[in-house]
């Protein structure tokens, strides 16, 4: 177990591309930190630096209490769960988990007791234990994975979206399952994911990367209720946040959409942004049909997508060009070409810059 | 459930297996049967009287003892052969692999020794091997060797199976390079955490997942040497000094053109079908169990 830390951390490849722009952050002794953001955004590359399968090209990188920028990735002391699992074809289940630690040259009965324990853990039988990666299931050669991470017994874990191959039900299953190990083991790890799902489950905290740069770091729960930018506020939760272009008025008390009836701002206005084009947000959650409310403005539907558990409607302001989804909760008999009176409670409203993108 | 589509009859099907059916037949199936025929037979020198002989030419090819020291010197011949065109290959695949910077150039670089005819390639070594011409020649001798593979048979071995490996060397790194970037990078990089050094990964990693290629190429190698070496036997020692290179396939050529045992020659040619239908045999059976991943 150890802290990790990355100092002012920067990448860019021989052809002069930037792929990491500088990034800190401290991750305590057995946290668990997500990485999260859309294909291309670094976040692998960024754990591949960790790893030492990068190099880095700015910055510095401890782990424990050493720097190990210059370390070799097996004097790290971490071990890596890919994405594909990248398990020896050619060897058994057990000497997958053995081979790291008989290179370590450690006596054979250490290396049976680690591997047995680590099964163990697992759940993974002795028949299991002597077969080859290709006889497993996807679950089982996941699990694998992860025991050659454990037997090491490293201080730091790194996963490459461990779970992406694998089917949706599983996923949530192995979810779960690493949630509960690291919790177990106490481990710090580095989680990278393009999944918001898995990463509001997973992580302490989460690191939010656009393009190389940090957008956000902080508990799931604060991403949600509080984004930085924009880009965060749309990544982060499910069906996306509502954005539309409003303007706050010269009191700075309420906002209105486009020409549409004004929503009241919390928490005694935004005196200092009075008079301002913003964007704002809305998060389908936050919606809710209400009748007969005073402040209640008018939605147009255009399509209804029952779930079951929610009933999403997705429509419009009035003439409002932005489209809006709501989620309603339960089932719901709501027609195409309704007009629902919709309401948002004033704690829930997002207000960005339409430059910065930045929040208000 | 989809079926097959079936069509009524077409000779469409067959006018289009029919220029590969010709080609066959005329260049294998025709010449192989002849190959046949005139094994069984013995014919005078001057082809005024053919006698019918059973297996006669086989009895007296079996008790040849040159017979038997070109099959010895085949083996030889080959497994050399296979083994340093394999081995060298191997290196600069594992070599080029690594190479980020004009690799581009480096692999067409590396390939070009295929495209040159095995004649043409036994006639460039002879060139530097010329006991009294070749640069190679003038250098060992300098460093105090006398080289000279017209009368040294080892030295004429070494100087065939060298042109031959050569030539060989080009195709087999093709096969190695794409074997080697097939094996994904998540394997490398699992085995550099795991603290396994390039050399440790090579051993323990790359080449039990290359075995399929390796298998796949000996056998290549093999059946290369066997048959079709014969031009750089011809351009450099045409089978001397005293049979020292005499390999299985220029001893068919030698005896039957040269010798004008024709029954004889077809015979040693019978043999040589055999055992390629056999390596091809092996070849078959086994790629398909390869080792997969």
């Amino acid at each position: 177990m150890a802290r990790v830390v990355l100092e002012g951390l920067r990448k860019t490849y021989p052809n002069g591309f930037q792929a990491i722009h500088g990034v800190d952050v401290e991750i305590e002794e057995g946290e668990f930190l997500v990485l999260v953001g859309p294909s291309g955004c670094g976040k692998s590359t960024l754990l591949r630096m960790i790893a030492g399968l990068e190099s880095i090209t700015e910055g510095q990188l401890s782990i424990g209490d050493r720097v190990v920028n210059n370390l070799e990735p097996s004097e790290r002391n971490i071990a890596m769960v890919f994405q594909n699992y990248a398990l020896y074809p050619h060897m058994s289940v057990y000497k997958n988990m053995a081979y790291g630690l008989k290179i370590m040259g450690l006596p054979k009965a250490e290396i049976e007791e680690r591997v047995r324990k680590a099964a163990a853990i697992l759940e993974l039988t002795d028949e299991q234990l002597t077969r080859k990666p290709r006889q497993l299931s996807g679950g089982q050669r996941q699990r694998v994975a992860m025991g050659r991470a454990i037997v090491r017994e490293p201080s730091v874990f790194l996963f490459d979206e461990p779970l992406s191959n694998l089917d949706a039900k599983l996923r949530v299953q192995m979810r779960l399952e690493i949630k509960t190990l690291q919790a177990n083991l106490g481990i710090t790890s580095i989680y990278v994911t393009h999944d918001q799902v898995e990463a509001m489950t997973l992580g302490h905290r989460l690191m939010v990367l656009n393009a190389g740069n940090v957008e956000q770091l902080g508990t799931p729960i604060e991403l949600y209720q509080r984004p930085a930018s924009l880009f965060v506020a749309g990544f982060i939760g499910s069906p996306a946040m509502n954005f539309a272009d409003a303007r706050i008025d010269a009191a700075g008390k309420n906002i209105t959409i486009s020409g549409q009836a004004a929503l009241p701002l919390g928490d005694g206005g935004m005196l200092e942004h009075g008079g301002r084009d913003v964007i704002l947000g809305i998060r389908p959650e936050h919606l809710e049909l209400v009748a007969d409310a005073p402040d209640a403005v008018p939605m147009t539907v255009s399509v209804v997508e029952q779930l079951g558990a929610d009933t999403l409607v997705h429509g419009h302001f009035g003439e409002s060009k932005s489209n809006l989804t709501v989620r309603l909760d339960g089932i719901r008999h709501i027609k195409r070409g309704e007009t629902l009176p919709i309401r948002v409670t004033p704690d829930h409203l997002h207000v960005f810059d339409p430059k910065t993108e930045k929040r208000l | 459930m989809l079926k097959n589509v079936h069509f009524g009859p077409s000779v469409l099907p067959f006018l289009l297996v029919l220029p590969q059916i010709a080609v066959t037949l005329v260049f294998f199936i025709w010449p192989a049967s002849q190959a046949l025929y005139q094994s069984v037979l013995l014919e005078d020198a001057f082809g005024l009287k053919t006698e019918f002989v059973w297996f006669r030419n086989f009895e007296e090819l079996f008790s040849d003892p040159h017979y038997w020291s070109s099959f010895e010197i085949t083996v030889v011949f080959s497994f050399l052969v296979a083994f340093l065109a394999m081995s060298f290959a191997l290196v600069l695949a594992l070599l080029a692999d690594r190479v980020i910077k004009g690799s581009g150039t480096y692999r067409t670089l590396l390939i070009w020794p295929y495209a040159v005819a095995p004649v043409t390639a036994g006639a460039l070594w002879v060139f530097m091997f010329n006991p009294t011409l070749g640069i190679v020649a003038y250098a060992l001798s300098a460093l105090g060797y006398e080289w000279n593979h017209q009368l040294n048979g080892g030295e004429a071995m070494a100087l065939v199976v060298m042109a031959s490996a050569w030539k060989q060397v080009a195709y087999n790194f093709l096969f190695f390079l794409a074997g080697l970037q097939s094996i994904p990078k998540s394997l490398i990089e699992a085995a550099a955490i795991d603290g396994a050094g390039p050399g440790r990964r090579t051993i323990d990693i790359i080449l039990p997942l290359l075995s399929p290629t390796t298998f796949f190429l000996l056998v290549i190698n093999i059946v290369f040497a066997f048959f079709e070496t014969f031009g750089v036997i011809h351009a450099v020692t045409a089978g001397g000094p005293a049979g020292a290179t005499n390999i299985l396939v220029y001893k068919v050529f030698n005896d039957g053109f040269v010798g004008l045992d024709l029954g004889g020659s077809a015979a040693q040619s019978v043999i040589l079908m055999i055992i390629v239908i056999g390596l091809t045999v092996v070849q078959f059976k086994y790629i398909e169990k390869k080792v997969s991943y």
